[in-house]
Order: structure tokens, then C-alpha cells, then sequence
């Protein structure tokens, strides 16, 4: 489980997060759903350990940590793959970095780009393939750091809807068949209702946490279930009652 | 690329035309004027007295090259890690950019003699510039995000360099590359008017001597082609270095 208590960031005096708590139980889908500019960035900063937090605690499996810097895959709207790279070397490039075995690694990135859909590409540069393409490439990359938790800050944000929704099924497959703990940032209602397992809600900067629900739904999910429809109105409540608070 | 070279090769041959014309009807000296025709048949005919002249100032150019990549890459990468660095030496690289070569070629020749090594030294000089305030641009314009990816996966200065910077920094690498080749032969020919034996610098100087304007074109013009010969053999390593920089089909969808 990740356990953030109270954590607290300021810039130049101005606070950012003031003193988020959430807990992320291992093997979970968690998503947090805040307005844009809540601090949803800073958040993710703060856990990877790109900038130091002022103030509050951190935990991973129970253990007091810093950051979470090598327990984390971090995966962004951005898919920052390298342009010079093939698909395939653009995934490999983790476990390159982190010396690990070339062969072996490049016969699993080789499995899971097939396994993305993207089996007949794995020597295209990222510029001969879409978007979606591009995502899914950067979603084996983010497997192949082999670290137990991803992180994901709206991945999809910049692709058309039927391309997030496929994308979709495949984020599905990151606890259920490679185990990982899930902690996801967007400002999608409906991709956060499809995939949460616990959904939470972030304030208008500086940031907290306001509401949290359980989804026990099945998935794939529906949208028009009703139970999924009641909370999508509680969460719009919530997210407008905070916009007005502010 | 064939429309083009084909117009510049008719827009070079009416600006020829535009110059024989007035030099044949007025009758100028040849010591003055010489016609394109006289030059473009000095040039080939003597090529017995330009070719080892001009082998020597290509040696001069290229050991310079090699100098200057030697000084620049190292160069960029310091200031490009230590910002410390980059501060302290970016007024000194303007301000040696802002003195003449031609106040400083003098003293070389004192220093590095009257053989090649003033003259690899000059083309150094002016080569290393574009080199090194291209690459550390080429550093400097790295995403954010990118570095962070790599931060994330646990990579050092040096992977982060091998993988990320040096890649990412290729195409202004090249880029500076084009602009040194270029002018390279400015360090080399200034460097053989000051004091040499032998080179096309060296050629001009004792050919306008003895008002043999002619053979002075005709050195111009080996140089000319020697700085396009070198800038053609930059660009073709970029396109095949490079290659990713060239979308060869649009997306798939």
C-alpha cells in the first residue's frame, strides 16, 4: 500500500498541496480526480521525488520513504518516446539503463508490444505511427521499469475518444495480469468511473483530498450502470461545490 | 532536388555570361579582369600547380576540424553540466569571436611557425565557435520531461548523456558542423597570406604578386569547391546520422 499523511508543498510561499492524505492498497486501481491546476502535478512530483515535499509522510508496503523514485514507473500525457528509436528500442530503454539482462529483456518487451497491439511495428520510428500507437509503446515502457507501482498522469488527455477508449482495456490489464499498484491522476469523470477501484477527489488548489468512493463494479464497465451514474453525480457535485468554495 | 540545382546551375552560368560579355566587348587586361572562361581554363589547366597547394590547405582545414572538435565537444558538454562553467566562459567565447583573425594570425605564425600547425590553429580558431555554442544549444534544448524519464529510471550523467543529450543534440552538432566547414577556409587562407610555403593562400599571395589575376580566380575557385565539397560531405553523414530527423511516410492511423 502507498500512504501519503499529510503531505504539504509550497511554492515561493504559495501552497500547492495542503496536506493531501490517500492511501493506494497494493494491486489497486486508484484514481484521483481533480479541476485542472489543482496541484494534480505537483502531487506526482512530489511521490517521484522530482522536488522534495515540505512537509508529511510517505509510505510504500509500511516502510517510511522519501520518494517512491524506484518503486515508480511514471507515464505522462507526453509519450516522450525517443525519436531516434525504434518502438521496440524505445521500450527496451529501462531495462538498458538499469543493466539488466538485453536478450531477455528485449524477447519481453517484444511479448508485451505484441500483447499492446502493436505486433509488425516493433521496428517503426515513433513518428511513422499514431498517437495511440505512440501511448501504447509508451505503456510497455512503462512496464518494462519493473517496478511495483505506475503512476499515471492523464495519459490518454491528448487522444480522441475511441482511441482513450481502447487504451482503456489495456490500463484494465496492469493489476489483474502484471500486478501492479495503480495510482492515476485525470480530470476524465467517465475514465475515472470506468476504472477505478477507489476513486478519489481532489480540491481546487492547494490541493486535498475531499471525497473518496469504493467501485466494487465488475470490469469492463458500462457507463449507463446505474450505480456508476449515482456516484458520477455525487463526484460532479463535489467537483462543483469545490469550484464554488474556492 | 533536380529543379533546383538545375536552377542554380542556369542562374550561375548567366551570372558568368553577364561578366565574359563586358570583359570581351571592352577588351579589359586580363591582369585586371580576367573573362570566367580564362579563369575556369586556368583553373583546369593548371591543376598540376593548384592540386598540391590546394591538398595542402584541405590537410590545413581538416586537421583544424579535428582540433576544433576536439576543443568544442568537451568544451559544450562542461559548460552544459556545470552552469558555473557556462557563465564564466560564454563573455570570454564572444568577446575571442569579436577580435579579427587577422590581428591574431600574425602572432600564430610567431608562436606555431611558419609550417602547417599556425594554420590548422587558425582554422581551429574559427571552427570551434559555431561547434561549441551549437552543441551546448543542442544540450540546452532537451525537453524537461525527457530528463525527468531518465531521472526516473535511475540513469546517470553519463547513460543520460549517451542516450538522451548527444542524440538529441546531433542535428545542431551538424548544424554548427556546416557553418565551421564553411568558413574554415578563411582560418586556413589568412593563416598563408601571413607566412607560408606552400598552400592556395599562399598561391594567391604570390600570383597577385605578378598580376597573374587570373591564377588568383583560379585559386578562389578550388577553395569555392572545396568548401562545398566539405559542406556536401557534412550533409550527407547528417542525412545518414540523422535519418530519423526524415519522416519518410505520414502517420498510421
Amino acid at each position: 500500500m502507498i500512504a501519503l499523511t499529510n503531505l504539504a508543498k509550497s511554492f515561493q510561499g504559495l501552497p500547492v498541496l495542503a496536506g493531501v492524505d490517500l492511501e493506494v492498497p497494493k494491486g489497486s486501481f486508484t484514481v484521483l480526480i481533480g479541476p485542472s491546476g489543482c496541484g494534480k502535478s505537483t502531487l506526482l512530483d512530489v511521490i517521484t521525488g522530482v522536488c522534495p515535499r515540505d512537509a508529511g509522510e510517505l509510505s510504500w508496503e509500511g516502510r517510511p520513504r522519501q520518494d517512491l523514485r524506484d518503486a515508480a514507473a511514471y507515464m505522462q500525457q507526453n509519450d516522450l518516446l525517443l525519436p531516434w528509436r525504434s518502438l521496440l528500442d524505445n521500450a527496451l530503454l529501462p531495462a538498458e539503463v538499469a543493466g539488466r539482462d538485453l536478450p531477455a529483456a528485449r524477447r519481453k518487451a517484444g511479448e508485451l508490444l505484441v500483447r499492446m497491439g502493436l505486433a509488425g511495428f516493433e521496428g517503426h520510428r515513433p513518428h511513422m505511427v499514431s498517437g495511440g500507437m505512440r501511448q501504447r509503446c509508451a505503456l510497455v515502457r512503462t512496464l518494462m521499469f519493473e517496478r511495483p507501482i505506475i503512476l499515471l498522469d492523464e495519459p490518454f488527455a491528448s487522444l480522441d475518444a475511441i482511441t482513450r477508449r481502447r487504451l482503456h482495456r489495456l490500463l484494465l490489464l496492469l493489476p489483474t495480469d502484471f500486478g501492479r499498484t495503480i495510482l492515476m491522476i485525470t480530470h476524465d469523470i467517465e475514465e475515472a468511473l470506468m476504472l477505478a477501484d477507489q476513486l478519489l477527489v481532489a480540491s481546487p488548489s492547494p490541493m486535498r483530498v475531499r471525497g473518496r468512493w469504493r467501485l466494487a463494479q465488475p470490469k469492463p464497465r458500462r457507463p449507463e450502470d446505474p450505480e456508476l451514474l449515482r456516484i458520477r453525480g455525487e463526484v460532479l457535485a463535489l467537483l462543483e461545490d469545490a469550484e464554488g468554495g474556492a | 532536388m533536380r529543379g533546383p540545382l538545375a536552377t542554380l546551375a542556369g542562374l550561375v552560368l548567366l551570372a558568368a555570361l553577364a561578366w565574359e560579355l563586358p570583359v570581351r566587348l571592352l577588351g579589359t587586361p586580363a591582369y585586371i579582369l580576367p573573362a570566367p572562361s580564362r579563369i575556369l581554363g586556368v583553373a583546369l589547366g593548371r591543376w598540376d600547380l593548384l592540386a598540391p597547394h590546394a591538398a595542402v590547405t584541405l590537410l590545413e582545414i581538416v586537421a583544424g576540424l579535428a582540433l576544433a572538435l576536439g576543443v568544442a565537444v568537451p568544451l559544450a558538454l562542461l559548460m552544459f553540466a556545470r552552469p558555473a562553467v557556462e557563465r564564466l566562459l560564454s563573455p570570454v567565447l564572444v568577446a575571442s569571436q569579436a577580435v579579427p583573425v587577422f590581428a591574431v594570425a600574425p602572432l600564430l605564425v610567431v608562436w606555431f611557425g611558419y609550417g602547417l600547425a599556425s594554420k590548422v590553429v587558425m582554422a581551429a580558431v574559427i571552427i570551434f565557435f559555431p561547434l561549441t555554442v551549437s552543441l551546448l544549444q543542442g544540450y540546452k534544448s532537451c525537453a524537461p520531461a525527457y530528463r525527468v524519464l531518465f531521472r526516473l529510471m535511475g540513469a546517470g550523467f553519463w547513460a543520460t548523456w549517451r542516450r538522451l543529450y548527444w542524440p538529441w543534440a546531433l542535428p545542431y552538432f551538424f548544424g554548427g558542423l556546416k557553418v565551421g566547414v564553411s568558413v574554415a577556409t578563411i582560418g586556413a587562407v589568412i593563416g598563408e597570406w601571413v607566412g607560408a610555403q606552400q598552400g592556395l593562400g599562399f598561391v594567391m599571395i604570390q600570383a597577385n604578386a605578378r598580376l597573374r589575376v587570373d591564377l588568383v580566380f583560379a585559386a578562389i575557385l578550388w577553395l569555392s569547391a572545396m568548401g562545398l565539397a566539405l559542406w556536401g560531405l557534412v550533409g550527407w553523414l547528417e542525412r545518414r546520422v540523422c535519418a530519423w530527423r526524415m519522416p519518410e511516410v505520414g502517420g498510421a492511423e
